[in-house]
């Protein structure tokens, strides 16, 4: 099935780059972790799932950046989309700071490609997840 | 703070206009003028601020925390040293204590 693709080049768009691994549309889930240092994925998102809602373009590495070195070669940055009722529970309410959101409620964040892995859903289907990840090793090989 | 959960905003935020004291454009320019210059990111400032700890944000006001984080960006960057820099806050401490208080309108803290 193809992938939503941008009929554009995002802005600060670096040929050289490397190429985004997500693309738009494609359901992503934030790590979990909590590394000591600057780190660039807000507390609250590690660990949610969301939509890549856009490639925003390739950047030096903030975290890097942070400590006064280079930033490393650039790479791609994401706007993802979460529901907020994933993130803060609860759903349907009225909205507000109540603890319930309906699903036009969203929040857009910007997340670096490495605290990025790819979510698969098959809404509990194991079988079915582990064909495709065996069809994933033998594309790769 | 990285979005912890116990430091998000909550309700009785002063949504009023208010004039910045000279000092506190001051601080911004440097911010502008240094990041510039190459001495450090915006990166390294808000690494500093975060370093900081959630309780800076309770006891120190928006600019106190910069000037914090500017400080301490441009002594690891090798722009002056420490003791450069007691130095020279003796000499402004010297000037007396509502220097802090200027602004671009009014002149000396004093009125």
């Amino acid at each position: 099935m193809a992938e939503p693709a941008p009929n554009f080049l995002p802005p600060y768009w670096d040929a050289e780059a490397a190429s985004p691994q997500f693309a738009m549309g494609k359901k992503v889930r934030v790590k979990s972790g909590a590394p000591p240092g600057h780190v660039r994925t807000p507390w609250y998102i590690r660990g949610k799932t969301g939509v890549v809602e856009r490639i925003c373009g390739h950047f030096h590495d903030p975290q890097e950046l942070a400590y006064g070195r280079g930033g490393g070669p650039k790479i791609p940055l994401y706007r993802v989309r979460f529901a907020l009722s994933d993130i803060w529970g609860g759903n349907g309410g009225s909205g507000g700071n109540d603890g319930g959101f309906d699903e036009s409620d969203t929040i857009d964040i910007e997340i670096f490609e490495y605290w990025l892995e790819p979510f698969w859903d098959y809404g509990g289907d194991f079988d079915a997840q582990s064909a495709r990840l065996e069809q994933e090793l033998t594309d790769a090989s | 703070m990285g979005g912890l959960l116990d430091t998000l905003p909550g309700p009785g935020i002063n949504r009023d206009e208010h004039d910045y004291a000279l000092w506190e454009k001051r601080v911004d320019a440097l911010m502008v003028l240094m990041s510039s210059k190459g001495y450090f990111t915006v990166d390294g400032l808000r690494r500093a601020l975060e370093d900081m700890g959630p309780e800076s944000f309770e006891t120190m006001t928006y600019y106190e925390r910069w000037i914090a984080s500017v400080t301490q960006n441009l002594v690891e960057a090798g722009a002056f040293t420490i003791e450069e820099l007691r130095e020279r806050m003796a000499q402004v401490q010297a000037r007396g204590a509502t220097y802090g208080e200027a602004s671009l309108e009014g002149g000396g803290g004093d009125g």
